[in-house]
């Protein structure tokens, strides 16, 4: 496999206000279903039960999130756009990010804020379980997704530990399976997308 | 009336001469015209008349219709909770028939206007909590179950009532994810204890399709999935009868599934719930707050195992 840690494409071809004004353009993108969710909750748009409203929404995104940061690879080598890569980190930032709001929502709003009480579910249900060590692994790849901890770890071992992502989807993917009483459609979808993405580089 | 077993039960006390007289002289009084007259009594957000206040009410604050039009389970019309309000909206429900069978005396296939003039209608209000750990307050309309089993007069071997929902795919192009038509039951004393409703209405009005128009069942001591909706058939029966969700998933939805904050669902927590409209979550009441008036129809059942 390609070492795509310690080598960030030179990316010739964008001049530097391209690049930065892309980023721009992508963060507010990214920050769109935050932004929605708030609109909502002061326009009387988050239904009859709004906690779980933005617990589910920010679930989908996270999920979203990871299996968009997940297709990243794959899009740079099939169209041919290895500059892609400098949009890794930032899809992966905001995986993290609504996974915080995700927990965040449920440990407060849900759990009060008691730390017993969220590890009596965590131990006890399977789904909650995933979910949890879903959220975890996204610790440690969200820390160490600078430069400065790519350097540190030097970028054989920081891909190692990268690889993590792999079961924060599966874990995303399992949670969302489990939560659903009978209408699986969306977590098999979304798991058949997770299953394309690691195939590919399975392939390889 | 408590009738704690169904082995009490008397032909006598399943159909007594009052009810039966009166249902005779209601069908000789009701002419051709008066049905047609009140056929528009089964269309939703019709006005109901509701004769009396029950003393089964809760104080409670009562649930915005907003909420309890919007946010339903009723899997005919999509899987997702938003989904009935736009989906059922064209459901129709006139004309609408509900047979009574099995083991009666007189089996009936009653319209739905002979049905809701059985009984006089009662606002009742009652607390709601659904299996997924939310809960509502609704102000319901209709009468006992019991007023109909009797008027139709049990047969002392039924044990068991099956309830069945309309299942019309041509209407329901959303349903998914169980097996149609839905089905419930319940144990003829539960069927028979003046709690379990036989609804027509809500808020004052006749019940808009996403709640089970235009006639449900309402056991507000049980998760709110035995509620069965849009029933057309009754029948009364000797063996326990399939449920739904109980067929699916056996070890997530028991038959019995009364509300108890101390069995949890495999999956998560029954200890509390959410009230829609309420930020935080709050502790789950033992038969749903119901316990005064239901537990004694469960004396000597492990509710653990029979859960």
């Amino acid at each position: 496999m390609e070492n795509l840690a310690v080598r960030p494409e030179p990316a010739k071809a964008s001049p530097k206000s391209v690049r930065i004004a892309s980023k721009a353009v992508l963060w507010l993108l990214c920050l769109g279903p935050a932004f929605w969710l708030v609109w909502r909750g002061f326009h009387n748009g988050l239904g009859a039960n709004p906690v779980e409203y933005i617990t589910h929404k920010t679930g989908d995104w996270t999920l979203r999130f990871i299996l968009i940061t997940l297709a990243v690879t794959p899009a740079r080598k099939l169209l041919k756009q290895p500059q892609l890569i400098r949009f890794r980190r930032l899809f992966g930032l905001f995986a993290f990010f609504y996974g915080c709001l995700h927990f965040t929502t449920w440990f407060w709003l849900d759990k009060s804020l008691d730390f017993g009480e969220m590890w009596k579910d965590v131990v006890k249900r399977p789904f909650i379980t995933v979910g949890f060590v879903g959220f975890v692994s996204l610790v440690p790849l969200a820390v160490t997704s600078t430069a400065g901890w790519i350097r540190r770890l030097g970028g054989r071992n920081w891909q190692r530990l990268h690889r993590l992502v792999y079961l924060t989807g599966a874990a995303g993917v399992v949670h969302y399976y489990w939560l659903v009483k009978s209408d699986v459609r969306l977590p098999v979808m979304y798991g058949a997308i997770l299953a394309v993405l690691l195939a590919f580089r399975l392939k390889r | 009336m408590l009738i704690e077993k169904p082995s009490d039960l008397k032909y006598s006390d399943v159909t007594p001469k009052a009810v039966y007289t009166n249902r005779r002289e209601f069908l000789a009084a009701l002419g051709m015209g008066g049905a047609l007259l009140m056929t528009h009594e089964a269309d939703a957000g019709t006005k109901l008349e509701v004769s009396s206040k029950s003393p089964f009410s809760t104080t409670e604050k009562i649930n915005s219709y907003q909420d309890v039009t919007t946010y339903n389970n009723f899997y005919e019309f999509g899987t997702q909770k938003n989904e009935p309000a736009e989906y059922a909206r064209n459901y129709r429900t006139s004309p609408w028939t509900v047979s009574v069978e099995g083991l009666v005396e007189k089996p009936r296939e009653f319209d739905l206007t002979s049905l809701m003039k059985l009984a006089p209608l009662e606002e009742r209000i009652y607390r709601h909590r659904c299996v997924e750990a939310w809960s509502i307050v609704v102000p319901w309309a209709g009468y006992s179950l019991s007023a109909l089993l009797k008027s139709v007069g049990v047969s002392p071997k039924a044990r068991y009532v099956a309830f069945q929902s309309d299942y019309d795919p041509k209407q329901m192009p959303h349903a998914y994810g169980i097996r149609f038509p839905y089905v419930e039951g319940l144990r003829l004393d539960e069927a028979m204890h003046p709690l379990a409703l036989l609804c027509f209405g809500m808020y004052g009005e006749a019940l808009p399709p996403q709640d089970g128009a235009p006639v449900r069942l309402v056991a507000p001591w049980k998760y709110g999935f035995k509620s069965i909706k849009s029933i057309v058939k009754i029948k009364l029966v000797e063996k326990q009868p399939r449920c739904t969700w109980n067929e699916m998933a056996p070890s997530e939805y028991g038959f019995y599934s009364n509300v108890n904050p101390h069995v949890d669902h495999p999956r998560w927590s029954q200890a509390n719930e959410r009230r829609l409209g309420e930020l935080f979550r709050r502790p789950t009441l033992m038969f749903n707050g119901y316990e005064k008036e239901v537990a004694n129809l469960y004396t000597g059942l492990d509710l653990k195992k029979n859960f």
